[in-house]
C-alpha cells in the first residue's frame, strides 16, 4: 500500500493509544469480519473532551485514521469534535489511498458513537448527523 | 508496492533485509539471467525469421522446450510457452471447455484454486457451462470422495491445483488423474508452486495439461508454459501468426523462454536438495511461531510445500502485521481483506473454514534458496514483539494478552 510518510508515523508512532478507565463515553465501530474495529474512549469535563484513547484492529490507515483523529478531537468541546469529518482526518494525514478512505469513515463513526453514549449516560438526546 | 519505513525512506531488498514471500515471485537467478543476456542483445533474431539470428533464436527456443519437457516427463511437442500462469490457466480451461462443449459443459475444480483458474470458471458460467465448486477440509485437502461424487456425464474437465499458493497444501494429484482417466475427464493442474518442491511426472500422474509460471523457479516473469498432453482437443486461444505450432500466436518471447528452460533445468534438477534445506528451515520456523500464544497453522502440518508457512494470530490484522516487518526489513505476505484491491479476504482461507474473525490475521512465509537459519531466526525474533505491540492495540485482545 501506498501510504504517505504521515500515515506511516501515525502508524508506527500511535498518539493516545490505549484505553481510559472510567471514561466518561466510549464507541465501537466496524466489526472483526471486515477486519477493522475502532473503539474510542472519552473523558469528558464542562463539555470537553481533556482526554481521549482509541484501540484498533485493523490496517494500517485504519490505526493511523485513529490516531489522528484522537489527536484533532482532544481538548475540543463536544459540537467541535462532532463536526470533525472523515476527510478532514484523510487531510491531515496528507490523503489516504482511495481504497482505505473507509477507514477514515470509520473514525469519524466512532468519535459520534462516543460522544452519543456520554450524552446517554447524562440523560440527554443523542445527537444525529 | 512501494513502502516507507518510519523515516519515509523508500526501502529496497539489500543486505539487511529477509525476503520471505518466494510463492509471489522469486529473484531471477545469476545462471538464468546469464543465458538471457544473448538473446536480449546480439541474437534478437525473430524465431520465424530464415535468416541465421532467426536460426539461432529458434534453436534455443527448441532446446529450452526440452529442458521443460525432461521436468515434466512430457514430449518437447506437448510444451507451448505462453505469458504466464495467468494464461496458462485460461488457455487450458476455456480451451477444453470451448473445443469440447458438444460432450458437455460441466467442469471441475476446487473452492481454493487460483484465481486464475476461479475467476476463469466463473466466466464460462456465463457462457453455459456448468462449474462444481469442491469444498476442501480443514487442511485446504480435496477428498477423492467428493470428486467422484461430483462427476457426471457431461463433465469435459477436472482443474485441480497441485499446490496451494496460500497455504501449501499438496492435492493428491496422481489419484485425481486416475479417477479422470477412468471417466475419460481431461484433467489440467496448475502446478505453478510446485515446480521445483514436487517432482512431475505427468505421464505417471495422468495429467493432461498443466500450467506454470517461470518467475515461481527463479526464472523470469511473463513467461509460463503450457503443457497439453498429445491428441487432447483444445482450442486456441490467442489467434495471430504460426508460433508455437500454429497454437500460440504472437512472436516468441525468446530471452524469457530461454531464462525459463534453464531455471527449470536448475530446479528439476536440485528439487531433492533444495526441500531438503527448506524443510528444515520450514520445521524450525512453524515450531517457533507456534510458541506465540494464540497462533494456529494453516494447511496440511505434511503435506505441504517445503517453503511455504502459513500462521493465524488472533486478534490482529495481517496489513498492520506486513507494515511493522517491513518497518525491519521482513518481506511476506497475508490473507487479510485489508490488503488486497478487492478487499475480500482470502478466499483460501475460508474455504478451509478458518473463522472469519480471525481469517485477516493470517500470515505467510514462503522460503526460497536465499533464506538461511539466520534470516528464520531473525524473524523468530522479531514477531513475537510485532504481534504483542498489535495485540496491545487491538481491542479484540482479552486482558491476559496483554502486556500494556
Amino acid at each position: 500500500m501506498d501510504y504517505s510518510v504521515k500515515v506511516m508515523d501515525h502508524f508506527s508512532n500511535p498518539r493516545n493509544m490505549g484505553s481510559i478507565e472510567n471514561c466518561d463515553g466510549v464507541g465501537e465501530v466496524g466489526n472483526a469480519k471486515c477486519g477493522d474495529i475502532m473503539k474510542i474512549f472519552l473523558k469528558v469535563e464542562e463539555n470537553r473532551i481533556v482526554d481521549v484513547k482509541f484501540q484498533t484492529f485493523g490496517c494500517g490507515a485504519a490505526v493511523a485514521s485513529s490516531s489522528m483523529a484522537t489527536e484533532l478531537i482532544k481538548g475540543k468541546t463536544l459540537e467541535e469534535a462532532w463536526k470533525l469529518s472523515n476527510k478532514a482526518v484523510a487531510e491531515a494525514l496528507d490523503g489516504l489511498p482511495p481504497i482505505k478512505m473507509h477507514c477514515s469513515m470509520l473514525a469519524e463513526e466512532a468519535i459520534h458513537e462516543a460522544i452519543n453514549d456520554y450524552l446517554r449516560k447524562k440523560g440527554l438526546e443523542p445527537w444525529k448527523d | 508496492m512501494r513502502i516507507h519505513n518510519c523515516e519515509g525512506a523508500s526501502v529496497t531488498v539489500g543486505d539487511k533485509t529477509i525476503y520471505m514471500d518466494n510463492s509471489a515471485t522469486t529473484p531471477a537467478r545469476k545462471e538464468v539471467v546469464e543465458e538471457m543476456i544473448p538473446y536480449l542483445t546480439e541474437n534478437f533474431g525473430n524465431p520465424s525469421s530464415i535468416y541465421e539470428i532467426g536460426k539461432i533464436s529458434k534453436h534455443a527456443i527448441d532446446k529450452a522446450r526440452k529442458k521443460v519437457a525432461n521436468a515434466l516427463g512430457a514430449e518437447e511437442n506437448e510444451i507451448y510457452f505462453t505469458s504466464g500462469g495467468t494464461e496458462s490457466d485460461n488457455w487450458a480451461i476455456k480451451g477444453i471447455a470451448f473445443a469440447n462443449r458438444n460432450k458437455g459443459k460441466h467442469i471441475i475444480t476446487s473452492s481454493i484454486e487460483h484465481h486464475a483458474v476461479l475467476h476463469t470458471c466463473l466466466w464460462l458460467e456465463g457462457q453455459g457451462f456448468e462449474v462444481t465448486y469442491l469444498p476442501v477440509d480443514k487442511y485446504g485437502m480435496v477428498t477423492l470422495e467428493e470428486l467422484k461424487n461430483a462427476i457426471r456425464d457431461d463433465t469435459i474437465l477436472i482443474s485441480i491445483m497441485l499446490a496451494n499458493n496460500e497455504i501449501g497444501t499438496i492435492q493428491p494429484v496422481e489419484e485425481i488423474g486416475k479417477i479422470a482417466r477412468e471417466n475419460r475427464i481431461y484433467f489440467h493442474t496448475d502446478a505453478v508452486q510446485a515446480i521445483g518442491h514436487v517432482p512431475i511426472d505427468v505421464k505417471k500422474m495422468n495429467i493432461d495439461l498443466l500450467s506454470l509460471s517461470g518467475h515461481k523457479f527463479e526464472g523470469p516473469k511473463g513467461c509460463g508454459a503450457l503443457y497439453i498432453r498429445k491428441g487432447v482437443k483444445i482450442e486456441t486461444l490467442l489467434h495471430g501468426g504460426a508460433q508455437e505450432r500454429k497454437r500460440r500466436a504472437g512472436t516468441e518471447n525468446v530471452p524469457a523462454i530461454i531464462g525459463l528452460g534453464k531455471a527449470i533445468e536448475l530446479a528439476a534438477g536440485e528439487i531433492g536438495e533444495t526441500d531438503k534445506n527448506l524443510l528444515a528451515l520450514r520445521e524450525r520456523l512453524i515450531e517457533g511461531l507456534l510458541k506465540i500464544p494464540k497462533t494456529h497453522l494453516n494447511g496440511h502440518p505434511t503435506q505441504r510445500l517445503a517453503n511455504n508457512v502459513n500462521i493465524t494470530f488472533e486478534y490482529i490484522e495481517g496489513e498492520s502485521l506486513l507494515l511493522l516487518l517491513n518497518a525491519k526489513g521482513i518481506f511476506a505476505s497475508t490473507g487479510s481483506a485489508c490488503n488486497s484491491s478487492s478487499l475480500e479476504p482470502s478466499h483460501v482461507l475460508m474455504a478451509c473454514g478458518v473463522p472469519h474473525e480471525i481469517v485477516h490475521g493470517s500470515l505467510r512465509l514462503s522460503l526460497g534458496r536465499m533464506n538461511s537459519e539466520k534470516d528464520v531466526d531473525r524473524v523468530l525474533e522479531a514477531l513475537p514483539e510485532i504481534v504483542q505491540k498489535l495485540r496491545n492495540m487491538s481491542p479484540l485482545t482479552p486482558k491476559e494478552y496483554r502486556t500494556i
